[in-house]
């Protein structure tokens, strides 16, 4: 098969328009923290809109974790990654070419650019030749750069620059300074004057001293003076600086737009392989999640939210992995428990798993099997706008209400402390009725709610309870686990350690 | 090129870290009006005189090289005086040639040609004293700085370093090679050596030109002399570090020159001093660390003698084979002088000087330490008794067999039989450790305890009293005695009467 791009089996599956806008979801999820590292550093590829689209289809899915799991050869990625660092060089040198004024300085930097170019195709090339992949997008695209790398006009490109830098380094000239005034002729080996200086002085050596050279800019512009220099040089050798004109001239777009394509595309791959190595060093695991459009039994083992320990490991602390697991009938998560109990981080974990799955990534995990749902909704409490002119407690019926209207069972919705903004009466009711909305529906749902009694609305919930040390209910396990929502519980063991309880107030409160 | 007067084959390292006791020792041993003697005013002899001071030498073989070069320096002070001075001269005239440009390679270029010239003249002075003295000096340390002098500044020399600094000044212009580097800049600048020009003017007319393209810069370009500056920078670039390094090499060997010569005219100044007083000096013997030996005829506290400006009294002892030296006795009677003249004494033997007495021969410790009675610790931070012990711990902590250890007055912070008991257990210790110990102290159980075991390896002396209450300030072998005469000091001060 024909190669057309790395991250889309088929041309129909690539995005139709770009976007630069990430999903509604993300900031709820915090999917823009876990997206804004992955992508940190490669501004220049454009990577958001890959990470931004979710596919819609298995296959597609498919396709790159076949991708993935070629890359996931250390040598493969090794190699893929230094292809990157010439190609990003070559971009630094045409770059550079664009910015300067003189003509031979121009040309000579867009000469460099080829020939990083030509070495690049070259590794790559051979590299490929040599690997062992099982993927169909690398299989086409090593047949492609084969046969590019062997054509006629690849390699009449690559020894002309080859020959035409030879030459270049073959200028080895001296210059007479004296008053205002700079004689160029061909340099007639004059011997050094300060390896001279050094040997007069040689007995006097005395151990180390500063170093008295004097660092001068390194910069790529140049000055007239040294333009006027170089031009006298192309008098002096005015083959080779003819030859260098006419190169130029001749290969303006020697760039082949396959190749720069997947030097972008194959970047989606390269940042989140290179992301997930800080989790994969905290021991944490990832996996290729199955993933279907059809069963609603979804699991997931010993997964977490990667925002989260993303910031957990740079403080060194440790990270609690969590399981669920929803079959047959289930298809509801209510989850209850203390606050900073560890809720709101499993309904997240539950978003983004499924978010990445839909992006044909791996995802945190021992073992997952995830659904691919058509759209993703979340309802998280949001500040009071003052420009909706809504209270709270509307703005969250009017979100519900939009979220619900276009949902359809193949939706994924996440709710996180729907309906604080009430009497618990009135909240009871309104989550109820939500809640049966969505139980219609059929569709996947996490709900984080304080209302002991959603958790047992029917056989499509479970509910699910944010754990606590049972000696010592002040400290949180983090642990997400299935239970009956037993608030009441936990409150009078908490009131007791505190010493509110009915005996402790009496004796505390003094007549 | 080295001077190597302080070792056969070392430089004299200045910044080498003083010992962490050395306030201590200068405090106890009241070294600043030694070195003040020394130094007479030259704040670099100071320094000098009391880094080697206090940087005590441990093997013989060093001692004795320093010994034999500072006799010829004694012998012939003012040529020593005036080798000393040129090394001063040509480290200040080097501080007085100022280039604002010593951000540019022409001008750190044109600074090193400028001292080198005032080098080449301190360098030939140097060299003319060596040739004309070399045969009065008769230590291995200067007969080799001489035949050095002699065999690495010869005329020829002279003169191929005068064409260096001519040249350099590139009155014909200069001459760099450049290859062209990344986008066709010029790389690899190197300023090369201009042919010389031997021809003929007829072969000159027919050698065959190369190609050869000028371009000059306009007269209203402002910014192009500049440019053509900075390109030639970048050509001299290594042969200004070439040349920056060398004067910098140079100066070193004059600071070398000066640093090592100092320690010498500062002993030459001291001897000088105490010659004045009529005090005598010697040449001690030292021995190897492992022995123990400690024998000496007149020694006297330098210190008090040159605060004194006077002679002051000295001491005879034999106290070879003996490890622990115990000292009692009246009051005023010498005693602490008596120790620090002990330290003192130690100290100048293992710099290399001379002793401050008519005989003195020692082993060479390893290591001087000094223990003594501190003033009431006015941080409040801990007691007295505290202070001392947490002192002692840190010399604990530093001291090694074969060193010395002056303990004055220590432990009587508290009552005599806990500070005895404590002495005891501390002094055995140290013993036990092969470490050499004086001690002075009123601890009458402490003194006596030792006295009583007759230890083969101790000596006990006494400040010696004589009948009508008057003082020798002599000290002499004797058993412990109870009091220290502190009524006689009550009698001398409040009178017989009262």
């Amino acid at each position: 098969m024909v190669f057309h791009s790395i991250l889309f089996d088929r041309p129909e599956d690539a995005i139709a328009v770009e976007t630069l806008q990430a999903p509604v979801f993300s900031v709820d999820l915090n999917l823009d923290q876990i997206i804004d590292a992955i992508t940190a550093g490669r501004e220049e590829y454009n990577l958001k809109p890959f990470f931004y689209s979710s596919l819609n289809d298995i296959e597609a899915i498919r396709y790159r974790h076949e991708v993935f799991r070629d890359l996931e050869n250390a040598i493969l990625f090794d190699q893929i990654k230094s292809f990157a660092h010439r190609t990003r060089a070559m971009r630094e040198h045409l770059a550079q070419a664009e910015k300067l004024y003189y003509k031979y300085q121009k040309e000579r930097w867009f000469v460099e650019a080829v020939e990083i170019y030509c070495d690049a195709v070259n590794c790559l090339m051979q590299d490929l030749s040599r690997a062992d992949l099982k993927s169909r997008g690398f299989g086409r695209f090593r047949n492609h750069v084969a046969t590019y790398a062997q054509s006629e006009s690849f390699s009449s490109l690559l020894a002309e620059t080859k020959q035409l830098l030879a030459d270049l380094s073959t200028v080895h000239y001296s210059l007479l300074i004296k008053g205002g005034a700079v004689t160029v002729r061909k340099y007639d080996s004059e011997s050094d004057y300060s390896v001279d200086v050094e040997q007069t002085f040689e007995k006097f050596k005395q151990g180390a001293v500063k170093d008295y050279r004097v660092k001068f800019s390194a910069s790529p512009d140049m000055n007239h003076v040294e333009a006027a220099i170089l031009e006298l040089l192309a008098k002096l050798y005015p083959d080779i600086f003819l030859h260098l004109d006419e190169y130029c001239a001749r290969h303006a777009s020697y760039l082949s737009e396959t190749i720069a394509r997947f030097d972008r595309e194959i970047q989606f791959y390269v940042a989140y392989l290179e992301s997930l190595s800080l989790f994969k060093r905290a021991g944490l695991q990832f996996c290729y999640p199955e993933v279907s459009n059809t069963s609603k039994n979804v699991y997931n083992y010993e997964g977490f939210d990667l925002a989260l320990a993303d910031k957990l490991i740079r403080e060194k602390s440790s990270v609690v992995c969590n399981d669920f697991f929803l079959k047959d009938k289930e298809r509801i998560f209510v989850v209850t428990g203390p606050n900073q109990g560890g809720k709101t981080t499993f309904a997240r974990a539950f978003g983004q798993l499924h978010f990445l799955a839909s992006l044909g990534c791996p995802v945190p995990g021992k073992e997952a099997q995830l659904f691919l749902f058509d759209r993703l909704f979340t309802h998280f409490e949001k500040e009071e706008d003052i420009r909706n002119l809504r209270g709270k407690l509307e703005d969250d019926l009017v979100r519900i209400h939009d979220i619900l209207t276009q949902a359809t069972p193949k939706s994924i919705i996440i709710m996180n402390e729907s309906f604080t903004a009430t009497t618990l009466s009135d909240a009871i009711f309104l989550s109820t009725r939500t809640l049966d909305r969505i139980i219609q529906l059929d569709l996947l749902c996490v709900c984080v709610t304080f209302i002991d009694e959603l958790a047992s609305l029917g056989e499509k919930t479970v509910s699910v309870v944010a754990g606590v040390v049972p000696d010592n209910p002040a400290v949180r396990t983090y642990k997400i686990v299935r239970r009956p929502a037993d608030g009441v519980a936990y409150a009078r063991s908490l009131a007791e350690k505190y010493r509110l309880t009915y005996a402790c107030l009496k004796e505390r409160i003094q007549a | 090129m080295k001077a190597f007067l302080m070792y056969r084959d070392q430089d004299f390292d200045v910044q080498r870290k003083l010992p962490w006791h050395e306030q201590a020792l200068t405090q106890d041993l009241e070294l600043t009006t030694l070195i003040d003697a020394m130094a007479r005013g030259d704040k670099f002899v100071w320094d000098v005189a009391c880094k080697a001071v206090v940087l005590s030498l441990d093997d013989v073989d060093t001692i004795l090289y320093r010994q034999d070069i500072l006799k010829d320096c004694v012998k012939n002070a003012a040529i020593v005086r005036d080798l000393y001075a040129i090394a001063v001269e040509a480290i200040e005239s080097e501080r007085k040639v100022w280039s604002f440009l010593r951000d540019f390679p022409h001008g750190i270029l044109q600074r090193s040609v400028e001292v080198l010239e005032l080098f080449v003249e301190r360098l030939k002075k140097l060299k003319a004293i060596a040739d004309e003295h070399a045969q009065e000096f008769a230590s291995a340390g200067f007969t080799a700085l001489f035949a050095m002098l002699t065999a690495e500044l010869e005329e020829e020399y002279f003169a191929r370093v005068k064409n260096h600094l001519r040249e350099l000044r590139f009155r014909g212009g200069a001459l760099i090679s450049a290859e062209l580097g990344k986008g066709n800049k010029g790389t690899d600048y190197r300023l090369r050596k201009r042919p010389e020009k031997k021809q003929t003017w007829l072969e000159r007319i027919f050698a065959r030109k190369p190609p050869a393209y000028t371009y000059y810069i306009p007269d209203r370009d402002e910014s192009g002399p500049r440019y053509l500056a900075e390109l030639q920078d970048r050509g001299i670039n290594l042969v200004a570090n070439a040349l920056a390094q060398s004067t910098a090499h140079i100066l070193s060997f004059f600071t070398m020159l000066r640093t090592e010569l100092a320690f010498y005219v500062g002993c030459v100044n001291l001897h000088e001093q105490l010659a004045q007083l009529g005090e005598p000096t010697c040449f001690p013997a030292p021995v190897a660390p492992g022995e123990r030996r400690h024998s000496y005829r007149g020694l006297y506290d330098v210190c008090l003698a040159l605060s004194m400006k006077q002679k002051v009294v000295g001491n005879d002892e034999d106290a070879d084979r003996r490890d622990l030296v115990m000292i009692t006795g009246a009051n005023q009677g010498g005693k602490s002088t008596f120790l620090r003249g002990i330290g003192l004494a130690q100290l100048m033997m293992q710099c290399g000087m001379f002793a401050p007495a008519e005989a003195f021969c020692a082993n060479i410790c390893e290591g001087v330490f000094t223990h003594y009675k501190r003033e009431e610790d006015t941080t409040m931070q801990s007691g007295k008794f505290d202070e001392e012990l947490s002192r002692m711990s840190a010399i604990v902590e530093h001291i090694k067999p074969n060193a010395m250890l002056l303990f004055n007055e220590s432990f009587a912070a508290t009552n005599e039989r806990e500070g005895s008991e404590i002495g005891r257990q501390i002094v055995s210790a140290l013993l036990e450790k092969r470490i050499k110990v004086f001690y002075v102290t009123h601890l009458y159980e402490l003194a006596h305890g030792f006295y009583d075991k007759k230890m083969e390896n101790a000596v006990f002396l006494r400040a010696e009293r004589q009948a009508d209450g008057g003082r020798t300030f002599k000290l002499i072998e004797g058993e412990p005695l109870q009091t220290s005469y502190g009524e006689d000091l009550y009698k001398a001060i409040f009178g017989t009467d009262s």
